[in-house]
Parts: C-alpha cells; structure tokens; sequence
C-alpha cells in the first residue's frame, strides 16, 4: 500500500508539518505524505486509488508555499520544498468545521437505521471535526430513496455528500461510466442515465468506497451492524487471480466480503462475483451430510466413518482403473494430501482441469511473470485466450490501469474483441482454428492477411514484440469449441517473434494453479512409469469404455463443465462407482454414488496459489453446516482407511510436510501469510521447453460458421447459482453473429434462428454483436436455457450453420 | 428575425433592453455600433476591417505580442490582468490553444453580447492577431447558451471570414493558416469561468478545475497550453494594431489605458452600455453626466450600486467619486470586474436585493465544492425566510457565518463613513475551487452591514421567531425526479 507504506523517506522533500520538519518523497501527495508520516487529514473524496479532485474540502489545512499561508485542499496538492503545513491552525479548525456543518446540513442523520452507522467516515469525521449541533432550521432536500440503480446496487441521494469517488470509479477505474452527476447545485446529484442501469462487473466497489451509506449493496442490506461484525483476511477463491478480502459475518454467517489493498494484485478492487458469491457458502442447498446409496439406489445418510469406510474399497480397486478428477476448488494444503494419497495408491489418472483449460506444460515450461510484470509501463501484453473481463475480472482491472494509464501496449490475439480492445495497439482476431496460423504470420514483412487478419496488424504486432520493454502474454482458453493445442501452439509461434516473452496463465478456476503445482496433474509423482495418467478428457473416454471404474470427483462437476456434453454422458453411464467430494448437490453429484460433504470457501483455514503462483491466505470465518468436513481431514481420513497413513493429524503438520517435500514451498511461513498482503510467488523460475503441438484444422466446411463457445462472468456456474443475489444476472443463451451476418440471413437480432450442427439442430434467439469478425458464431457457455457443450465434441473445431427458423 | 433558443423552441427575438447608448468619447471598440448593418462584413470592410490583422501580419509575432504588452491591455474579463503579460506564461509546448471567453453571464454585464452580435468580423479579427502573436493556429469560440442571436451571427461571419480569406488556410495569402471554432455552451453561469469553460469545451460538465495544478497557460484544453481571453480584451486588438499602443495609452488612466465598454442597469434615466475611457470617468459621472445615464430615475436618491456584476460587492454614495479603475475600486472593497454597474435608488428593499442576486448564485452553483453547493442554498433559505416573515435575530449572524465558511475571514467590503467603518480591500479569500462561491457572500455582508436595520425591521415583525414557522412550513416536497 503507497499510502501507508512505513519506510523512511530517502532522497526526500524537507517541509515543515505543524512545526516539525520532515521530509516527503518526491512528487508525494500531500494527504499521502501525512498519512505515511502519521497526521491525520480528515477526507471524503480523496482515494489513493483515483485522481484527486479536491471536491469535498473536508482536506483544507493551511499551506504557506512562500506567498503566505492560505487554506488549500491537501489532496490537490504535492508536497514541495519548504512548504509549510498546518493542520492545526485555527483557520484550518474552523475550514473542517465549516465544511462538516455545510455536508450535513442536508444530510439526513438517519445513522440509527443506516448500514454505514458505525464505520461511516461522516460519523466519524462529525464526531472529530464537527460543530457539535447544526444551525439548519431548514427543509432538507428530499428525493425518492432509495432507487436501485442496478441488480445489486441502492442509491439513496439524502444520505449522498457528492464526493465523485462511485462515479469516478466507474468511469475511472472499472471503465463503465454509468453513473454521473446530473442537475447542479444543491440539486446535484448521483444517478444513472434512462434505461441504463448501473450494470457494471464492478458495482460493488462503489459501495464499499462510499463515505456515507449513499451507496448500499443488496446481499448486505439490513443484515447487520458494522459492531456486531467480526472479521479476517482472506483470499477471493471464485477465480484465479486471487484477490486479497476480508469476509466479515455475523452471528455465525458471512454477511460480507470487502476488498483489501495488495499491492501486487488487486488495489483493493474486487468484482461483483468476487464480493457477494459469499451468499453460497450460506445457501440453504449445501451438503451436509455424507451419502451413500442403499439398494434401491436411493441416497441415505450416512456417518462419516461408514461413508469413508465405502469410499475407500472404491479407492483400493487397480489403480489404473480409477480416476480423480478436479481439485481447483480445495485449499492447498488438501490439494497436497490429494496428490499424496493419489501417489500412495499408485493412481496417475488425475487432473485439476475439467478439459477447459490448458496443458499444464505451457504453466510449466514457460517463465513465468507476475501481474506487476505485465503491468510494467512501457511493456506489451499480448492476450492470448478469453476476455479477461469475463473470466478474470480483478485482473481485468489491473490490465485496464495499464494500457489506459501506463501506456502497456496491448495486442490481442483473440476470437473477437475483447473488453480492451478500444486501448489495443494491433488487433488480430483469428478465427476460430486459425491462432496459431496468425501468430506465426506476425512478421514485420507481413504481406498478406492469414485467418482473417490484415497484413498491416500482423506487421505492427510484430514491431510490438519487438520493441524494449517485457512482453508477457496472458494465456487462457479463448473458445471450448476449439482444441487447446491450437493455444499452445500460438504461444510456441509468439516465442518465436518474442523471445523473451513469459506467460501469465489465464486459467480461471480457483486455486487450480495451487493443485498443478500440487502434482493434481496427469501421471505420477515419479515420473513415466509406462502407466502414464490420463487427463480428464481421456479419463471420460476411458469410463465410456469400460476402462474405468471408480471416478473420484474432488468439487468437480463434470456434467457441466467439461465442454464436451456426449463424452461426459457416456462416462457416467458405463462407469461402476462415482464419488463426489464437494459442497453443493450439482449434475454431476446427482449421478453418483458416494458423496462427501466439504467444508465450503470461509469455512476453512488453508492456503490459495493464485495465477502468478502467488500464495495467499484462505480463513474459516464461520463453522460448516451439518458434517460437512476440511478437505485436507477427508483426505486424511480416506488415507488411513486405505491403510496409507500420511501422518498427519492437523494443519500445521500438513504445512510442515508440504515445507519439507514440496521444493517450491521451502521455506514458506504459512503463519505470515495473513499479515503480508501481497505475498510469496513460488515455481518462479522456469526456462522455455515449449514445443508445438501439430493441429491440423479442417477447412470451414459448408456449414460456414465457425463456433466460438466463452464464458461470462455471470453464468449458470455453481456458486452463482447458489447466491440469491447474483444467479438471476446469469446469461442467457443466445446465438450471436456479426451485424453483417444477420443482414445476410435476413433476420433481426432477437429472432428465433436454427442452428444445425454435426448432431442435429437447435432453435435459439440470435443477437448481433459488433465485437465479433464475419465467419463466427458465438454462444456462452453455461448460460441459461441451452447447454453449449452438446455442440462440441472431439474435433478441433466446431462448424454450424444458421437458417431462419421454420417457424 | 427569428432564431432558435437553447431549448429548441422559435421565437422572435426581442433584444435584451437596453442596448448601446452612444455619447460623446474615443471610441475603440463600438465605432461600427450606430450603423444598421454594423455586423456584415460589407461595413466592416468599409470601415477599416481587417485592416488590424493585415498590419499584424505585417509585423513578426513577436511585435505583435509586444505592442500588446506595451499597450497594457488590461483583461475585460473581470480580474483586469494585462493581456500581454498572460500571452508570455504560454511555455513552448504544442499543440495550443486560444480560446474565446463569450459566456458573458455574470449578472448585469451585457457588453460582450453586444460585441458579438453588432460586431463579429471585430472579434474575428481580434481572434485572428492573438493567435498570429501567440503562434498557434486553433481558436475555439466559446457563446453562452442564452445567446442565439451572437451565436447566428458570429456563425454568418465566420463564413464570411472564411470565404474571404481572413481565417483559415493561408490568411490573407500569407503562409499563416488559423482555424476558429465556434462552440455554442448549453447555459451555465460557472462556465464563464476558464477552467470550467474549457471543461465544458471537453464535452464534460461544466465545473471548475483547481488552479494549481490546472493553471490554463500551463495545462488548459485538453491539458495543453491554453489562453482563454475574454471578448472585449480581444475587440480591442484591431484598433491597437492599426494605431499602436501609444495612441492607445493617450486614453484612460496610466495604469488603465484605453477604453471599457460599461453595462449600466438598474434605477438610471438612461441604461445601457457606454464605451469610456478606463480610469477617468468617476462612479458620479456615469450616473449623473447627461453625456452617460442621466441621472437617478425619477431623481430618487441613490441607495447602492453593484459596481461590478453581481459578484462584487456593494458601493454606496460614499464611494460616487472613485474613479473607475480597477486597483482603486479593488482597495475601496469591491472590484469593476466585467463593468457591470447595478444602481438602486431608496425604493430598494436591501433585503430582498440582497436575496435575488443570492438565490442566482445558489442556482447557478455547480455543486462541486461542498461550501458553495451547500452553502449558497443554506444563505437564500435564510434570506427567504426573513422575507416570509419568519425570521429570527439570530438569522443575521447565521448568514455571515455561513459566509464565513464560504470566504474566510473578513469579507471585502466598502467604507461607511457615518459607521466608523473602513473599507476592506478586494478580493475575498475561498474555501472553494473558484469564486462563485464566494460572490454569494458580497451581497449579504454588503447588505447587512449598511442596512442591519432593515434586516432587523423584518424580523422584529416576524409573529412567530421563525422556528415554528419553519416547523409547519410545508410538505416534503420531492426535489427532483425520482429513480426509473
């Protein structure tokens, strides 16, 4: 945190602060330097994390930079030699009384019966630097309150004090200016424009930096008083970029979640999903109770030492007949048991990833950068994958700050555009199948467009990567309908333009970067033994040929989320015995046989290994529900049950363990995590080794549209749906083309359109979006109302066609 | 004629009374005022114009800049800073700007509109040799919102200009091309104030940037180098360049030369707008001289004026004999910033005075710094309420405390002899961004302090102590549009 780091001044700006001489550091903010050397300045506007605009005056202190002391706001101001500083004096005294007397004139002072009573900066800087009663015999301003002004977010404008920091944010930081002042003085006030709600990914923020309760987030509406809540640090696990929170609850449930500053990773900004999708862990649907089928085949409940006992026979079958799928969801401290009972047992068919996300070579034999090295200014990101914004939205945010503000050179290398692209310098949208025929075109001589990219992008990609300054690639999965080795080898083309180049990974599911590094990979611990493990997908196709028998399903959801729906399906059907270890009754839950309740995201103690291989802290914040369990003492148990015993009997002899056989973790304090707010990067040191794989992508055959099958951050995901107040904003399924597209099918966006496909054909409701080239058709994965994975099968590409509807 | 207004409906167009007023003096930048057709460019050629650009052309941009310092060409705009010395605060940076300050709207002040509307080819030629001095080739035209017909006509003469070769691609076929931009505002008070009007230039909401950091020499229109000049400042650059600053400095005051354009309204027999030379002509001579106003209406005593738009404050009898020029009027406690003169005979209600050009700054307000958004509606509630009949003696402190909070410490304000009380010297000190704030607070000290007793008249009368009143006032209203 640059405001309230504690290191000395250096080479710094001497300034005189109510009489005592000090020293600033150049160019420092004035409410920076005061902050860091100790002098509180009261604030309402000013945030470290956005442009001063000096509005609220609540700052105002004397300065005398040589004409003479006069009242100046200190968040405009930088620290400059000799200044002289009073925040004491008696004209600054009367300024902050002035100021909060005129503030809470038309304030309402419903603190009783206010969200923000009790942590509310206007509370508090009335209590400190306030008149002790108002003057204002007056009506107050009235408006209508409070109005929704999206899903998630209330406005109530009597409590608002105009201080620009939600509206700022959003213009600012999040990049979704909706929300904007409208009428002027005292009739000044927040709201959105007709017919555009606040729909940000972002909207949470707003709330959580608003100084008043203006500003109120629906999940924590009424739910508690900031003095009954108790808190801890911890980790947003919903997705791979490890944003640093602290989940606040009361009386035993999570009632909120809010950002923490890191510097490393996420400013303090987190997404919606990362700050409400604490609503699942408290849904009323969650396991409880382990489960086990009787002879009817129904489900009954079990104690835990009978369903582990089941569970483990299932577990001593061959080896090479077993299968542990999933993994991303658990601490990991449990993803290291996981990996050691699989060793124990001699199974080598296991994988984190469902079949959507990467080989994890390209993780291993790539260097490895940090979000700070793709944020450095002057640098180049090239995207390679999914849209950020839908998939890894805090990173998103970062990403955005550097090539709107630090001049980071983007070049995307995607399907359609993504969410930067206004701010990419070379734009190269390949069609699907065609990434790494276009990453090997870029040449600085390109002449000739290759899979839908003009020769001219080609060239300036190429004087991009040429140019000083690191280039980092964000490597993620752009589209499931398309094989992951055509990602692999358009990475292996860049480094070829590139050389230097290291790679941020892009995979999204939680904590999937802690079980790779885990060994929660194919094979086994000691390397090819002839049994070499199988992938998920090849773990699926093993099962639906009877080359399986038992599938252990570690918070893993198959049914939903490997993209290929039929290989799943016939999985299920052929396989003897599936156990499902994890929080919520899913698809996939519902087809097994043995399930096992776990301990959900706040529950647990543990550890998180973000997409840099930056470890944070996970805390329990409140107890499970029912039996439900840790992960790490499920394994454990499973372990003894299988006559494997690990030796451990608490988390800290976990940790002790992964210290001492885990190369990456020597010398981890996992104790110290939680005070270090940015945290250890592990496995950092990584050489190239990357060859690439041979795709050979079939010419786009008479159906003429290539399919591009994303996610969105709102989708029919497991946790969305579980919390109340987010799974309504889930997508719903759609077909969209380019407008040029429609125009040739004659029909208008909102139309019902027939998609026909290899295995048959699907009616669905097409839109027009501008974002993406001629020749792609795009539908999201997981949305509402159509299952995109029952397009997608075993070839590299997916071809479709759309006619009008018949109907 | 007729012409579109700010929000779309047609109506004819009634000048705003009252207009020019001739009378007897140097003229430098209403000579075309009396004829008719003043605003074509047929007259303007007729009459000398474009005679100016052609002499600057003539010279180095430099000797330009330089006859306008020698000149002391004083800013019309209302802080009176010699234009030339500005001109050198322009560091070596391009792109830069010149922008035009024709959001002439502080209350009482009328003169740029007239420049704009009988005299557009004048101000295009002023336009034209700043930017020429200054050495840049892009002009914005900023016209208040409220003023379609300057609006029209500048518009019809710039195509003139443009046709004729005074603006644009190599002027007057030398190899200096300078483009002028004209921008109609949507009606703001605060965007006559130069880092707003660029703000709003942006396209974004008019609202003031704070100077530092945002100085617009330094970091103006879209954060390069800018110089914003008011229209009168740059009417007068053609008569200069024609016939050089010493003929210029054989007008007005020493420290003032020249010419001002004054905007008199309000009690006089005869009010208008009168060009007279800066520094020379006193307070008394406006009014009274039958070469200018002509007197007190009805020859009512004089009870006040407003010597420089509403964000001055007062000046009384005591103060008819200041010459008007800026420094003296700025040490007697008020300031002759755009030449506005407000006069008001002993009919005035001080109060009610006082509240009208209050409540103009509460509405006009921008709402961006918490004591001027808040405060200036705070002072007209206060101020209404006295005049409602419900005001308490506790009102009157309350208002110049609320004041205080707005402009700290004492407020400028003029002498009162009878009192014992000295004048306190302009300007005002702010707790706020800009000085619109603080302008609300000029009437109200001004008013109490000569006229307490008739705040205190109102409310011994009040039946009730105000607070009661207050109480059963009214129904919530519901301010403002609710959410959708």
């Amino acid at each position: 945190m640059t405001a309230t780091e504690n290191a000395p001044a250096t080479t710094g700006v001497p300034f005189t602060l109510n009489g005592v001489e000090l020293e600033a550091k150049q160019g420092e903010n004035l409410l920076d330097a005061c902050d860091r050397l100790g002098v509180h300045i009261p604030r309402f506007c000013y945030h470290p994390r956005m442009t001063p605009v000096g509005m609220c005056r609540m700052c105002l202190v004397e300065i005398d930079t040589g004409r003479g002391p006069a009242l100046q706001p200190g968040c405009m101001m930088t620290v400059s030699p000799n200044m002289v500083v009073n925040t004491e004096s008696e004209a600054t005294v009367k300024a902050q009384d002035g100021v909060l007397e005129l503030l809470l004139i038309n304030h309402p002072l419903d603190c009783p019966v206010c969200d923000k009573g009790g942590e509310c900066p206007l509370q508090d800087n009335a209590f400190a630097y306030g008149p002790g009663e108002s003057r204002f015999v007056e009506e107050k301003r009235h408006y209508e309150k409070p109005i929704p002004i999206s899903d998630l977010v209330f406005l109530d404008r009597e409590r608002c004090i105009l201080c620009d920091r939600c509206t700022r944010f959003a213009d600012e930081v999040a990049g979704d200016p909706l929300i904007h002042f409208v009428d002027r003085g005292a009739q000044t006030q927040v709201n959105t424009f007709p017919d555009h709600p606040f729909s940000s990914y972002f909207s949470g923020n707003t709330v959580q930096i608003c100084p008043v309760g203006a500003l109120t987030a629906k999940p924590y509406r009424f739910k508690a008083r900031p003095w009954d809540l108790t808190g801890v640090e911890s980790t947003a696990a919903v997705d791979a970029t490890g944003a640093r929170v602290a989940i606040q609850s009361s009386q035993n449930r999570l009632v909120r979640v809010l950002g923490v500053d890191s510097d490393a990773v996420n400013w303090g900004w987190l997404s919606d999903k990362e700050r409400f999708i604490h609503e699942a862990t408290d849904a009323e649907d969650r396991l409880t109770d382990p489960l086990t089928r009787d002879d009817a085949g129904e489900f009954v409940v079990r104690r835990w030492t009978d369903a582990t006992k089941i569970a483990a026979e299932a577990l001593q079958g061959p080896a090479e007949r077993i299968g542990v799928i999933g993994g991303a969801r658990l601490p990991l401290e449990a993803q290291f048991l996981w990996a050691r009972l699989t060793d124990e047992l001699g199974i080598t068919s296991r994988d984190a990833q469902l079949g959507d996300g990467l080989d994890p070579a390209i993780l291993s034999g790539a260097p490895r950068a940090t979000i700070d090295r793709a944020c450095t200014p002057g640098g180049t990101v090239v995207l390679l994958g999914a849209d950020p914004k839908e998939e890894l939205p805090s990173l998103f945010l970062r990403l955005r700050h550097a090539v709107a503000e630090d001049g980071v050179k983007l070049i995307e290398l995607t399907p359609r555009a993504s969410s930067l692209s206004s701010y990419a310098k070379a734009r190269l949208y390949a069609a699907p199948g065609a990434a790494a025929e276009v990453a090997a075109a870029i040449s600085t001589d390109a002449s000739a467009s290759v899979g839908g990219v003009d020769a001219q992008e080609l060239a300036k990609a190429a004087e991009l990567l040429g140019a000083d300054g690191p280039v980092t690639v964000l490597v993620g999965r752009a589209n499931l309908a398309e094989t992951a080795d055509l990602t692999a080898a358009a990475l292996v083309a860049l480094h070829d333009v590139a050389p230097d180049l290291a790679v941020l990974s892009g995979l999204r599911r939680g904590n999937i970067h802690g079980a790779i590094e885990m060994g929660l990979v194919p094979g086994s611990a000691e390397g090819g033994d002839g049994a070499a493990g199988k992938s998920t997908e090849a773990m699926l196709a093993a099962a639906a040929a009877g080359e399986i028998d038992t599938l252990v399903l570690l918070g893993a959801d198959p049914m939903a989320d490997v993209p290929n729906r039929e290989l799943v399906e016939s999985a299920f059907a052929a396989v003897a015995t599936v156990v499902s270890i994890d929080t919520f009754n899913t698809a996939s839950t519902a087809r097994a046989d043995i399930v096992l309740p776990a301990a959900a995201w706040g529950e647990v103690d543990g550890t998180f290994c973000n997409l840099e291989g930056r470890l944070s802290p996970l805390s329990a914040k409140v107890t499970s529900p029912g039996q439900a369990r840790a992960d790490w003492i499920i394994a454990a148990e499973l372990a003894l049950a299988t006559g494997h015993d690990l030796g451990v009997g608490s988390l800290g002899e976990v940790r002790s363990a992964m210290v001492e056989t885990v190369p990456s973790l020597a010398g981890v304090d996992f104790d110290g995590l939680v005070s270090d707010a940015d945290g250890p990067v592990i496995g950092g040191d990584r050489a190239w080794s990357l060859s690439a794989p041979s795709v050979s992508v079939p010419p786009v055959d008479g159906y003429g549209l290539r399919l591009l099958v994303d996610r969105t951050l709102w989708d029919e995901g497991t946790m969305v749906h579980h919390a109340p107040s987010l799974a309504h904003l889930a997508t719903t399924a759609t077909v969209s083309v380019a407008p040029a597209v429609l125009d040739r099918l004659g029909v208008q966006p909102g139309d019902q359109v027939t998609l026909n496909h290899e295995n048959g054909s699907v009616d669905l409701a097409v839109a027009a979006d501008g974002r993406l080239p001629d020749g792609v058709a795009r539908i999201p994965f997981r949305a509402a109302g159509f299952d995109a994975g029952t397009l997608i099968g075993e070839g590299p590409v997916v071809d479709v066609r759309l006619d009008r509807a018949s109907s | 004629m007729s012409s579109h207004t700010n929000d779309g409906h047609t109506n004819d167009y009634v000048p705003h009374a009252p207009g020019y007023v001739d009378n007897e003096g140097p003229k430098v930048v209403t000579s075309r005022f009396t004829y008719e057709d003043s605003f074509t460019l047929e007259r303007s050629l007729a009459t000398g114009g474009y005679d100016g650009l052609k002499a600057a052309l003539a010279k180095s941009p430099a000797e330009v800049a330089q006859e306008v310092k020698d000149a002391v060409v004083l800013g019309r705009g209302g802080a009176g800073f010699p234009a030339g010395v500005k001109w050198g605060f322009m560091p070596q940076i391009w792109p830069r700007y010149l922008v035009v300050n024709g959001d002439e709207s502080e209350p009482g002040t009328y003169k740029d509109r007239l420049l704009m509307e009988r005299d557009p080819h004048q101000l295009i030629e002023g336009c034209m040799i700043a930017c020429y001095a200054l050495g840049l080739n892009q002009c914005f035209l900023y016209v208040r919102g409220e003023m379609p017909l300057a609006h029209e006509r500048i518009a019809t003469a710039l195509n003139e200009a443009y046709a004729a070769g005074y603006v644009g691609k190599n002027v007057m076929d030398t190899d200096v091309s300078i483009d002028i931009v004209l921008h109609w505002g949507a009606g703001a008070y605060i965007v006559g104030e130069e880092t707003a009007l660029i703000e709003s230039l942006e396209g974004n909401r008019g609202q003031p940037r704070l100077k530092p950091p945002y100085f617009p020499a330094a970091k103006g229109l879209y954060y390069q180098p800018t110089i914003v000049n008011n229209v009168e400042t740059l009417a007068n650059l053609p008569w200069l360049m024609v016939n050089g600053a010493e003929a210029y400095k054989t007008m007005g005051s020493e420290a003032s030369p020249g010419t001002r354009m004054l905007a008199v309204s309000g009690h006089v027999k005869r009010p208008g707008v009168y060009e007279v030379e800066q520094g020379v002509v006193t307070f008394r001579e406006l009014f009274y001289d039958d070469n200018y106003c002509g007197g007190i209406r009805d020859d009512n005593d004089l009870k006040m004026f407003i010597p420089g738009g509403g964000s001055a404050p007062w000046f009384f009898e005591d103060q008819l004999d200041i010459p008007m020029e800026g420094r003296t009027v700025g040490a007697a406690g008020s300031m002759l910033g755009s030449g506005a003169l407000v006069v008001m005979d002993e009919t005035t209600d001080a109060v009610k005075a006082a509240l009208r050009v209050v409540r103009f700054f509460a509405r006009e307000s921008c709402g961006k710094c918490t004591p001027c958004r808040e405060g200036t509606s705070w002072e007209e509630k206060v101020l209404q309420r006295i005049l409602d009949g419900h005001g308490r003696p506790e009102d009157i402190d309350l208002l110049l405390e609320i004041g205080t909070n707005i402009s700290p410490g004492t407020y400028p304000v003029a002498s009162f002899g009878d009192a014992g009380l000295d004048a306190v010297p302009f300007p005002p000190k702010q707790t706020t961004i800009c000085p619109l704030g603080p302008s609300s607070v000029a009437p109200i000290t001004s008013a109490i302090r000569r006229f307490r007793d008739e705040f205190e008249a109102k409310i011994d009368a009040s039946a009730d102590g105000g607070v009661a009143a207050v109480d059963a006032e009214s129904e919530p209203v519901v301010a403002a549009a609710g959410g959708h």
